[in-house]
């Protein structure tokens, strides 16, 4: 008989957090904090989402996300994780551009963006200015039609080059395109300009071990290899509530749910059509899911070395930036995220993560020996555009591999293996979601602006403060009540 | 309670919240966001804290009265139970 993974768990939790992103693992570990009997189900064998890793023979450790995020992070740790962890955080000063149209090294902050518009890209000072300014005090309740394109071609006319430099790293780091909302841009890099680019020095490894011991502390249960097939609800006093979930076969009762699966899977598969009104569930099925990523690991060989070339290197032999041509099955687009031993200090290892934007349909339609034949077209197009900045890299790679949507599916279950949540429309029934069914709650990628590692941990709490004043008023009611009938 | 008293409920909050930050000298009837780098987190997790160490809820269309240390206790300090 297979092992029982949820062998020893209570019957009743106050709340079932399904999935372990970011979002999931933040929500679990303040939930708990504020006294909350919390279960944490996983159906990969290691937490952390996306936020994750995996090694290989020849003592290689890969990370999965991008590696970059805004300084908020260190606030947002210290908060809501530990002073600890947040020590661990550090800047990753060497940001590269390299294109057709200009070739560019920043450390990404308002202050080197500024000078080298001004100085490289020759556009007046006061209008940078006025871009930096207006972009700061954009706001999401303005509901302001105006989109990322739109809002270039205002500041930049017929500057593609600028609209280049802008763009293009943020279209890496949340999906976005010049086509949504000009506040999914404006959040994000006005994040990232405040203080530059930083990363968790350890890896992800490390961060999610910390996060997994400060769960354990404060109490919460975890269980890997777990899948929620259902959200269990029932009609209570005339309205339809939660009251657990179905995980590996077994039933768990529950107050609450949080999910932090995708938006799309948690209303149309693990809760239900049956649980919510007809428009709730046309505008959830109306929700597009953003576009994709692949990614090819290389590692370098024990006791070789690589020159520093930058810490994100952000390629292209496009003409100008396009959207379209960014998630192209041929894009010439790249990323790259050099690991230095730096990164995991003692290792004294060099790794090359290549992130490459991608269409899920374009991936999920090839035979398996066309997958196979285009995930090796992948990694030997990411080597020989490496070697142009390190020629000699091929004979140090002893590890290449690739991952694509269909990769990213197969381990997060991501509607259409998306890697960068939902567009705009996604947030909103992400947030309407309690008020259709009581007692459900949703925190993940949606909406573009709570994506990537800070946004995701920062709307795990705006959720998790729900769930609280939730569960806080259940516990409050008498019990003895009689239901109203 | 008084509202001096309450006053200090909300600075010990903002202490463990924004430890960097200098309380010494903040002025009540000013908005604590244009004395002190706080954030709109900032503000949800002294939502957060007033109902887990006071048992006090803030609804959502009451987050104006969080704005000073003076709208504060003016609008909390009713909400502290009275003790017998």
């Amino acid at each position: 008989m297979a092992y029982d993974w949820l062998k020893g768990i209570e019957e009743h939790y106050d709340i079932v957090v399904i999935g372990s992103g970011l979002g999931g693992l933040t929500s679990a570990n303040v939930l708990a904090k504020c006294g909350h009997k919390v279960l944490l189900l996983e159906h990969h064998y290691q937490l952390g989402g996306l936020a994750t890793w995996f090694t290989r023979k020849g003592g290689h450790i890969f990370d999965i996300s991008l590696h970059g995020f805004p300084i908020g992070m260190i606030k947002s740790i210290r908060k809501y994780w530990s002073q600890d962890i947040a020590q661990s955080i550090v800047q990753l000063k060497g940001v590269r551009f390299i294109n057709p149209q200009f070739s560019m090294d920043t450390t990404f902050d308002r202050e080197d963006f500024t000078r080298q518009l001004v100085e490289k890209f020759k556009v007046p000072a006061e209008t940078v200015e006025r871009f930096f300014t207006d972009l700061r005090g954009m706001n999401f309740y303005d509901n302001n039609p105006e989109t990322t394109g739109q809002m270039f071609e205002r500041y930049f006319p017929g500057r593609s080059d600028v609209q280049r430099l802008l763009m293009e790293p943020i279209a890496y780091a949340n999906g976005s395109t010049l086509a949504d909302p000009a506040i999914t841009f404006g959040i994000v890099f006005s994040n990232f300009m405040s203080k530059g680019v930083y990363t968790f020095q350890g890896g992800s490894d490390v961060l999610i071990r910390k996060m997994t011991t400060e769960l354990k502390r404060n109490g919460v249960e975890i269980r890997k290899h777990v899948n929620v097939e259902k959200i269990l609800t029932a009609t209570e006093s005339g309205t339809k509530q939660v009251v657990g979930v179905v995980a590996n076969g077994r039933t768990i009762r529950c107050r609450a749910v949080l999910s932090n699966a995708n938006i799309k899977n948690t209303v149309l598969r693990l809760a239900g059509e049956e649980n919510f009104t007809a428009q709730f569930v046309a505008e959830a099925k109306a929700v597009r899911v953003n576009s994709s990523s692949c990614q090819v690991y290389l590692g370098i060989r024990k006791g070789e070395t690589l020159p520093h070339i930058g810490d994100l290197v952000f390629t292209s032999d496009e003409p100008t930036f396009s959207s379209e041509k960014l998630v192209d099955l041929h894009t010439t687009s790249r990323t790259f995220s050099m690991y230095y031993p730096d990164t995991r200090p003692g290792l004294d290892r060099y790794t090359v993560v290549v992130s490459i934007n991608a269409r899920y349909a374009d991936w999920n339609n090839l035979s398996p020996a066309g997958y196979a034949e285009e995930k090796q077209r992948l990694i030997d197009e990411s080597i020989t555009a490496l070697e142009r900045y390190i020629p000699d890299v091929r004979s140090k790679i002893d590890w290449q591999e690739a991952a694509t949507p269909r990769t990213i599916e197969y381990y997060t279950r991501h509607w259409a293996g998306t890697s960068f949540g939902t567009k705009f429309e996604g947030l909103k029934v992400s947030m309407d979601l309690p008020s259709q069914l009581r007692g459900l709650y949703h925190a993940g990628s949606v909406g573009i602006i709570m994506s990537g590692w800070l946004g995701t941990i920062n709307y795990g709490v705006i959720v998790s403060n729900q769930i609280d004043k939730f569960l806080v008023a259940q516990k409050r009611a008498p019990e003895a009540t009689p239901p109203i009938v | 309670m008084t509202k001096e008293d309450c006053q200090k409920l909300v600075i010990d909050i903002i202490s463990d919240i924004a430890p960097d930050e200098d309380l010494s000298a903040i002025k009540p009837e000013i908005r604590l966001r244009d004395q002190l780098q706080l954030d709109s987190m900032d503000f949800l997790d002294i939502v957060m804290e007033l109902r887990k160490r006071h048992g006090i809820e803030v609804p959502e269309a009451d987050y104006s009265h969080l704005a000073s240390l003076e709208s504060c206790a003016e609008y909390l300090t009713p909400k502290f139970p009275t003790k017998a």
